[in-house]
């Protein structure tokens, strides 16, 4: 069959299983836009900035485990995609964007809207390919999804010369194994590490499992709490781990970290046994590297090799997929019991609650947390919900506990603000049927928010949440913490939100007291269309704990309990 | 001596455009710092084998070959500094030899070296020399009073001893074989 390259893109979408792409055209990709009208089976989402299409692309893959795609042009299009695919590599999260490129005779000449995109995402890609030969396209695009989905997964990015999409050659899908020698994630434990895990398992009084992203994207679940229960190993979770276990569950201590769950922190520094599994040991988790968990041995398994080892120095390291890992370890695991020290963790877990800011009196303040709470309590616990980046991202990951995998999408390495709107429109594509919450605060949501309209044209339903405090609140808490509440370009100058979605024919509402909250949760059900919730929240409020950039992970800076003084 | 903390790792790699861009963007992004690094091609047409030589004491070869492994166009790798391995660098010295004291100089030190002059005038001399690192180092060393004008190296490049034999899979060749040699477009830098 005689098809155009990008027929040959058209082509390789569908088998690859693709439901949707997020993009926006221009010029050097107008071959690829033409193609979509002959395969209307294909949707295509317009967003308002690539960004936008990037995250979408990322938030549906987090959503679905599947694949994202971002289609956009060559040069400004190309750069635009940039954040987003930094912000899916540091996630770990599958998706393929598509570019256009100038020709291939143009390329070098600094022609219009040229840029050397492979070149600027070689760093932040999993692999990236130029198109050069149109009979190698068919090739590319299914490398380019394997590569992307499989292993420790992330973004790859084809950047296709509009001569090449242009160029009619004999198309016939390539079958058979892929084939990429020097490709070749690994997936099971040898004997002698599974005997040598199982051996500290046995020896250790003090375990305590770091459950990450890896679980989720390997779907291991089911085999973490097994291993729990029939170890009574207690659980943490990072930030992206959430979702791992049920957090309602009795062995899931909570979020360790920055602003961790205390009681995570000091049984991690203080256990005799860490059993790393699908994490990174990101400096947001360990702090001081230097004082983490120094007593403990440490098992550490991740599919990625050049992760064991590199902060954290590991007794076990095991290069595997932590499902198969687990899998393996389950064989042998005995039953084992430890009580007291899920005591010792109980009565840290005690004290935290103490201090929790809902048994504060809000002296008619409305805070984040509350706010958070009180979503997690009216909407049943079980929403997607997707956060953008500051506190009220922390505060929904602390106050909205959460049962099942990829219910809570966030950009947690790169931390990128702007992320929370686009992903929870990307979320939404990849599933329809669940309730997608967007938790954002007042300054990210100003970075993306141009996708409200991307919502309204393809008739999405998001719920918007704005925790608005009128600052950059995560960075105000930082300068009233080490810089002597010097809110250097932090308090915030706001549209009138309710407006501004109104412009939009987006239902809105405003809420000012807890009380409201309830009836917020009604009116976002109540419309089939996205709508925007502005909640007014207390502008100074703290994330505690804090371990301090840096510091010791058990130092943290701790919310006094009622009656006690700020020390 | 100086091997002692060094440590050479080789990869296997696709010979296709822009593998030596992602290799040497990996060591820039990963801040490791690298003493040499070569690439040539092998017996198989579509392989090209690097050497890349680091100092232990500033970054762990092992990380490298992990990282380095993890390339999509990097086909293999190994730490080939833990076992017994050959290891050859070569360089061309340029020495000033104008006069009869210069050239005997020159001449009596290269009986003790595995190098040889390969051209001779009478201003300067070229002397090439195949040798361990440590061994061109000391050639260099003695030239050195005598006036070294210009040199290169190559950089080494390191084999395992034995039977132990880096190698991709017999029927390895790319999906299809691309139509760059036509010239009409250099698409990929490096
Ligand atoms: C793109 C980007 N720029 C800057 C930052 C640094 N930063 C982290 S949190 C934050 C403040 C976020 O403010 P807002 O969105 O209002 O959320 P809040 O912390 O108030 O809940 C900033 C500026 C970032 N993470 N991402
Ligand atoms: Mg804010």
């Amino acid at each position: 069959m005689l098809l155009t390259g990008a027929e040959i893109v058209m082509e390789c979408l569908i088998r690859e299983g693709v439901e949707v792409m997020f993009g926006y055209p221009g010029g050097a990709i107008l071959p690829v836009y033409d193609a979509m009208t002959k395969y209307p089976q294909l949707r295509h989402v317009l967003v308002r900035h690539e960004q936008g299409a990037a995250h979408m692309a990322d938030g549906y893959a987090r959503a679905t485990g599947k694949v994202g795609v971002a289609i956009a042009t060559s040069g400004p299009g190309a750069t635009n995609l940039v954040t987003g695919i930094g912000t899916a590599m540091l996630d770990s999260s599958p998706i393929v964007c598509i570019t256009g490129q100038v020709t291939r005779g143009a390329i070098g000449s600094d022609a219009f809207q040229e840029i050397d995109i492979t070149g600027i995402t070689l760093p932040i890609t999993k692999h990236n390919y130029l198109v050069n030969d149109t009979r190698e396209l068919a090739y590319i695009i299914r490398e380019a999804f394997h590569i992307a989905r499989t292993g420790r997964p992330g973004p790859v990015l084809v950047d296709i010369p509009k001569d090449v999409q242009n160029e009619k050659v004999e198309f016939e899908y390539p079958e058979g194994p892929i084939r990429l020698p020097g490709y070749r994630p690994p997936s099971a434990a040898d004997d002698d590490q599974l005997a040598a895990a199982l051996e500290l398992i046995k020896q250790a009084k003090k375990p305590i499992i770091l459950a990450g992203h890896g679980i989720l994207m390997s779907g291991a679940s089911n085999e973490l709490r097994e291993l729990s229960e029939r170890a009574q190993i207690p659980v943490t979770l990072t930030l992206l781990g959430k979702g791992a276990m049920p957090e309602n569950h009795p062995l899931c201590v909570g979020m360790m970290g920055m602003h961790g769950a205390a009681a995570c922190n000091y049984a991690i520094q203080e256990a005799d046994l860490l059993i790393a599994l699908g994490m990174r040991f990101d400096d947001r988790v360990t702090g001081n590297l230097k004082t983490y968990s120094p007593n403990s041995r440490k098992i550490h398994v991740d599919i990625d090799p050049s992760e064991i080892n590199k902060n954290v120095k590991v007794d076990v390291g095991i290069a595997g997929d932590v499902r198969t890992v687990m899998g393996q370890l389950l064989t042998k695991l005995p039953a084992k019991q430890h009580a007291e020290w899920i005591a010792r963790i109980r009565d840290w877990q005690e004290d935290g609650d103490e201090r929790d800011i809902l048994h504060y009196e809000s002296e008619g303040k409305l805070y984040g947390a509350q706010v958070i709470n009180d979503l997690w309590k009216y909407t049943g616990g079980d929403a997607v919900t997707v956060s953008d980046v500051g506190q009220h991202q922390m505060l929904e990951a602390q106050y909205y506990p959460h049962q099942r995998p990829a219910t809570m999408l966030t950009s947690g390495g790169l931390g990128t603000m702007g992320f929370g709107l686009p992903a929870a429109i990307g979320a939404k594509f990849g599933k329809p049927d669940e309730e997608v919450w967007a938790i954002v605060g007042d300054g990210g949501f100003q970075m993306t928010m141009a996708e409200l309209a991307t919502a309204m044209q393809e008739g999405v339903k998001v719920n918007i949440v704005i925790l608005n405090n009128a600052f950059l609140g995560m960075v105000r808490q930082w300068q009233e913490f080490f810089y002597e509440e010097r809110y250097q370009a932090t308090p915030m100058f706001n549209p009138d939100f309710i407006k501004l979605a109104e412009a939009y024919g987006i239902p809105a509402m405003r809420v000012t007291r807890r009380d409201q909250i309830e009836e917020s949760v009604r009116f976002a059900r109540s419309h089939e269309t996205t709508v925007l919730i502005e909640y007014v929240i207390e502008k100074e409020e703290i994330v505690y704990p804090m371990v301090p950039a840096g510091a010791d992970l058990h130092n943290m800076l701790r919310r006094p309990k009622p009656g006690e003084k700020q020390s | 001596m100086i091997e002692n903390n060094k440590q050479t790792v080789v990869a296997l790699v696709e010979n296709k455009p822009g593998v030596l861009n992602r290799v040497a963007s990996l060591f820039r992004r990963r801040n490791f710092n690298v003493d040499s690094l070569t690439v040539g091609r092998t017996h198989k047409p579509y392989i090209s084998r690097m050497t890349i030589v680091v100092d232990a004491a500033r970054v762990d070869g092992r990380r490298i070959a992990a990282n380095l492994f993890k390339l999509v166009n990097v086909i293999d790798v190994k730490l080939v500094s833990e076992e017994p391995y050959v290891s050859r660098d070569l360089a061309l010295i340029k020495v000033r030899t104008d006069d009869a004291d210069s050239r005997n100089a020159v001449t009596l030190i290269c009986e003790r070296y595995p190098a040889r002059i390969v051209d001779i005038g009478t201003k300067v001399a070229i002397i090439e020399i195949t040798a361990q690192e440590d061994i061109v180092e000391a050639l260099i060393n003695e030239l050195e009073p005598i006036g070294i004008v210009e040199m290169v190296r190559t950089g080494v490049v390191a084999m395992g001893r034995g039977v132990r034999i880096l190698d991709v899979d017999a029927d390895y060749e790319p999906s299809i074989v691309s139509s760059q040699e036509n010239g009409n477009y250099q698409a990929y830098s490096v």
